[in-house]
């Protein structure tokens, strides 16, 4: 009986299970339309790698990493990812409207402060954008694409992401609980 | 016959609109689901709210048995639909450290934005971790790339690893999931924090 609306007595959230539908069908028509998967942290290396060429060329040219986005005629910021991302943000938009959910707020456990669920935020995000560099993509486009194609680099991302997840979580507990 | 974008050599404009179309599905679908809040993700290591879990493997395993079926209909050309290249130590060190940052920072990339979207601060800081996370990556690349590059494995599938059908395997994986899912069930029941998810 969690996520009540106890106005409209109907649930905050979509089921579960039927939000995992439309989200594999999403994801399906993805394939079915481009021969790929969904993707995040892919967008954000385009950005990246864009920020880096503007501010110095000559470094981003001699970079074994940027180099490698650079080749083409176009900008990475005109790549398939960076326009889906864009609508995954207008997207989350348009559901937080729809539900009621659109708010300024930093949101956190009562046990700590919310300068130091920015700090943890802010660590988090470094680890897992380096994370998804190394390991060629984030839980979208390694974990959950991957997966539906049934590539062991599907799923043997998604056991470490899940699995360390879990291995960690008695140590930060009290951040969350 | 799909892949339709590949196969009919669409135009680059058309392309990006149906990429921020397919966006625009993604982040409904995510947030929909409750994945524009940290502490509804981060429920699923305590085991109060499993809704992760539910929809991850929930979309899993439509979008497979639908590429499968896509396939067995001769619908698709799957020998140009991408398999996520297995470079074994990089994939297992990246997991590793993203999972590190799951639980830290209580999004991945995907919700992040999702969340940015609706409002969330942290998600905000968040984001900008990606970016330094990235760009640290980047600047420190020289020092990881024979570990980036090696052990690859290519294009590989499990089921052929196993070497099991992709039917019977796609079917052992549903199997999985009904069974995690009734795990999932009785952890919110076991470890229900009404206090936490009433908030969320």
């Amino acid at each position: 009986m969690a996520h009540q609306n106890y106005i409209t007595h109907h649930s905050k959230y979509m089921n579960p299970y039927l939000a995992g539908i439309l989200l594999g069908f999403v994801l399906l028509a993805a394939f079915y339309l481009t021969g790929r998967g969904l993707g995040a942290s892919g967008a954000m290396k385009s950005a990246v790698v864009t920020t880096v060429a503007v501010i110095s060329p000559d470094h981003a040219e001699n970079s074994g990493f940027y180099s490698k986005y650079l080749s083409g005629e176009n900008s990475p910021m005109h790549s398939w990812l960076v326009f889906q991302v864009l609508g995954v943000f207008v997207g989350g938009l348009l559901s937080g409207a729809f539900s009621g959910r659109l708010k300024l707020t930093t949101e956190h456990s009562p046990n700590i402060s919310s300068r130091k669920r920015i700090y943890l935020a802010l660590i988090g995000g470094a680890l897992f954008g380096f994370g998804s560099q190394l390991g060629r993509g984030c839980t979208s486009g390694a974990a959950l694409s991957g997966m539906a194609t049934l590539s062991v680099a599907g799923f043997v991302t998604m056991v470490a992401i899940f699995g360390t997840a879990f291995a960690l979580a008695y140590f930060f507990r009290k951040n969350w609980i | 016959m799909g892949p339709i974008i590949p196969v009919n050599e669409i135009s680059t404009e058309i392309n990006f609109l149906i990429a921020f179309l397919i966006g625009l599905g993604f982040g409904f679908a995510l947030e929909q689901a409750g994945f524009s809040s940290s502490r509804k993700l981060a429920g699923m290591f305590y085991g109060y709210d499993t809704t992760v879990l539910k929809v991850f493997f929930t979309a899993a395993i439509t979008a497979m048995l639908g590429l499968l079926f896509l396939n067995y209909f001769e619908m698709i050309d799957m020998s140009i639909v991408y398999v996520n290249e297995y470079y074994i130590n990089s994939a297992i060190i990246g997991g590793i450290i993203m999972g590190a940052g799951f639980i830290i920072g209580g999004f991945c990339p995907g919700t992040s934005v999702c969340a940015a979207a609706i409002g969330k601060k942290d998600a905000w800081w968040f984001l900008l971790g990606s970016f330094l996370g990235i760009v640290l990556f980047g600047e420190t690349y020289s020092l990881w790339e024979g570990f980036y590059l090696k052990n690859y494995l290519g294009n590989l599938k499990l089921s052929t690893y196993l070497n099991l059908s992709d039917g019977v395997f796609a079917f052992l994986v549903i199997v999985a999931a009904v069974l995690m899912f009734w795990v999932g069930e009785l952890a919110e029941k076991k470890f229900a924090r009404n206090d936490i998810t009433k908030e969320l």
